[in-house]
């Protein structure tokens, strides 16, 4: 039993099927990849699972507990943090007040109302913060609004944001597009020094081979709606379905 | 100071100082002088002049930390108005009472006129809002005509119980007061040739508007408001980072209400009367423009935006063509008559055209308000002395 349990989940959009029948299971600890072509239905997967969309049919475990019908903040507290493909984040706040949030949300919960209390007097959520800051190499930062980082320092603001709430299960989309090579391997390097450090369980979804295969442990080609294999990487790489509904086009 | 950072605590100091000293400051111009009449120094005015600040201050935490733009923060100013006049009707002609009951009976009111209007947001919201406004407005002239007396008005009455305070025995209406002293005492000093009036309403209001705006400041600075800037900058991520947004804007939008109906309140505690009139859009639409005007979402906007609109409202409104005429007497007289039929429009009665100019230019070149604008003036003269060291920088090497 993994602790992301995904039962025939399906969603429709109007005449488009998004998702059909999707079973997945993910062990607790591990490093998955879900890859497959544009449209296939991977980001959608991921709406579902962090309360976005409601499926049509099918149900959504996480550690033992059904994520069906909650609200997404929710969700969140269950565990479950979401790296977006374009990034979320505070634009209108510096790095650290971005960072802060999610320590905030952490301690507090849902809602706590310190109207008269000063940020700067939480000494131990500021160093929190500062830590994370360190960890993603942006303390040089930290006083910059984030709106203006480059869409690379944006990512890995993100990262650090959900990381810092300390997540059971970080789900990743897309974590390196549109990045330059050196901070491409930057953020490989980021999420394998996350991998031997947490015990968390990452869900990445991605489309850069080289990304995947130097990070996953198991892989999960979707096509269609539909996961196709799911496999260690070391034989996705040679499985022939997977050849022609990915590979095949994107090695072309 | 107070538990705020140096440049805050400098910045209370400040707005301290010019508040204490209004009645000075804003009297410029001698007695009898021509310019007098630009003086703004009069109780009425001063009172107006804090009292908005308060309403801008409290609308500022709504509209210029979460984003959420209420058309209708006005129904707040005048439930609190009414509730004021209620307090010296039925309790006390003590000011403390009434303004506590309007703050709390605005805050109620809020409270509920919020949780129905925050279901939406954007645009959705502000016509929630102003619908809102404009219902309450319509049902203190028929309805709640019992509570409100509708077009006259709520006045005090000699009939009034007023438990508290027993019966008058002059026959006249009693007055508004802290403890015995009267909202309307002013006490006169002699100095300087001239004679300078301390309101002790004026302070009254003004000790109320700093411990206001004291308390912005501490929001401002708290998790709280970090929380507020978030649900403007991002709602979305600030769901998925498992926060719920509603309770946070809910909030916000109670204390706005609140600082409303203290605002309403201290109107009443000036001159015990309430009408349905302050209850009116146009009412909400001035708080918007003022703290647009200022600067949302600037500790001192709200502030500055109140001042300008006022002072707009009030003395810019009284020039007309014969102070014209005086100013430009030194003109030849073909000269003369042109010049004033040209700037004529703009001034006196024309003072909304020349208002809603400034808003156009305020809005389209400082989008942070006026106080953008200082600060980007206070850039321009910070730089020139860096940017003449710069020049000189490269000059000095060689001599080296
Ligand atoms: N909210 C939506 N409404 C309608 N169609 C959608 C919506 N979200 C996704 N889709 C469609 O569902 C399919 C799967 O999209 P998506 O999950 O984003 O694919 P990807 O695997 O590239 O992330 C696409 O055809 C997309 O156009
Ligand atoms: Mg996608």
């Amino acid at each position: 039993m993994g602790i992301l349990e995904v039962k025939d989940v399906s969603k429709r959009f109007g005449g488009l099927r998004a998702l059909s029948d999707v079973n997945l299971s993910i062990a607790e600890g591990a490093l998955h990849a879900i890859i497959g072509p544009n449209g296939a239905g991977k980001s959608t997967l991921l709406n579902v699972l962090v309360g976005k969309l409601l499926p049509d049919t099918g149900s959504v475990t996480f550690a033992g507990q059904s994520v069906l019908g909650r609200q997404p903040h929710q969700i969140n507290q269950m565990g479950i943090a979401r790296v977006f493909q374009t990034p979320e984040i505070f634009g209108a706040l510096t790095v650290l007040e971005n960072v802060l949030i999610p320590c905030f949300a952490k301690r507090d919960g849902a809602y706590r109302l310190h109207a008269l209390e000063a940020v700067r007097d939480e000494t131990a959520i500021n160093a929190q913060a500062e830590a994370m800051l360190v960890d993603v190499n942006m303390q040089d930062k930290r006083h910059m609004l984030a709106g203006s980082l480059s869409r690379g320092d944006k990512r890995r603001l993100e990262m650090a944001m959900c990381l810092v709430q300390e997540p059971r299960l970080l789900l990743l989309d897309e974590p390196t597009a549109g990045m330059a090579r050196a901070d491409t391997n930057n953020t490989i390097d980021l999420l394998k020094q996350i991998k031997a450090t947490r015990p968390v369980t990452m869900v990445i979804i991605e489309h850069d081979m080289h990304v995947v295969f130097s990070l996953a442990e198991r892989i999960t080609v979707m096509a269609q709606g539909t996961p196709l294999v799911e496999d260690i990487p070391a034989r996705i790489k040679g499985n022939p379905k997977v050849q022609e509904a990915y590979l095949g086009t994107a090695h072309a | 100071m107070f538990r705020l950072d140096r440049q805050d605590a400098g910045l209370l100091v400040f707005v301290a100082v010019i508040t204490l000293f209004a009645p000075i400051l804003l009297n410029p111009f001698a007695e009898g002088s021509a310019m007098a009449q630009f003086n703004a120094g009069y109780p009425d005015l001063m009172q107006r002049f804090v009292i908005f600040a308060i309403f801008a201050i409290g609308f500022n935490i709504l509209f210029g930390l979460t984003g959420y733009l209420s058309f209708g923060h006005a129904a707040f100013l005048g439930i609190g108005s009414y509730s004021a006049v209620w307090m010296f009707k039925l309790l006390s002609m003590n000011v403390i009472p009434a303004v506590l009951f309007s703050v709390i009976v605005a805050g109620v009111f809020s409270l509920v006129i919020g949780y129905v209007c925050l279901r939406r947001s954007g645009i959705y919201f502000s016509i929630l809002t102003l619908a809102f406004a404009q219902m309450s407005f319509s049902l203190a002239y028929s309805v709640l005509t019992p509570i409100t007396n509708g077009e006259t008005g709520l006045q005090l009455s000699l009939s009034d119980p007023r438990v508290l305070d027993g019966k008058t025995t002059t026959g006249a209406l009693p007055e508004t007061n802290l403890f015995g002293v009267a909202m309307n005492d002013t006490l006169s000093v002699e100095a300087l040739g001239r004679v300078w009036q301390f309101s002790a309403g004026y302070y009254f209001c003004a000790v109320l508007m700093l411990i206001a705006f004291y308390i912005s400041i501490r929001i401002f600075r708290s998790p709280f408001g970090m929380m507020l800037r978030a649900v403007k900058s991002n709602q979305q991520r600030m769901r998925f980072t498992g926060l719920n947004t509603r309770p946070y804007a809910l909030a916000a939008f109670v204390i706005s209400g609140m600082y409303a109906g203290l605002a309403g309140g201290l109107m009443a505690a000036m001159d015990p009367l309430a009408g349905a009139d302050r209850m009116q859009w146009t009412a909400s639409g001035e708080v918007v423009l003022m703290t647009i005007l200022g600067g949302a979402g600037t500790l001192l906007g709200p502030i500055l935006g109140s001042g300008f609109i006022k002072y707009f409202e009030n003395i810019f409104s009284k020039i007309n063509d014969t102070i014209l005429h005086q100013w430009f007497a030194f003109l030849p007289d073909g000269l003369e008559n042109f010049v004033v039929a040209v700037i004529y429009p703009f001034v006196g009665k024309g003072w909304l055209l020349t208002l809603g100019m400034l808003f156009m230019l305020v809005v389209i070149f400082l989008p942070g308000g006026l106080i953008e604008g200082a600060q980007r003036l206070r850039k321009l003269f910070a730089r020139t002395p860096t940017g003449a060291a710069d020049r000189r920088a490269p000059a000095s090497k060689p001599a080296e």
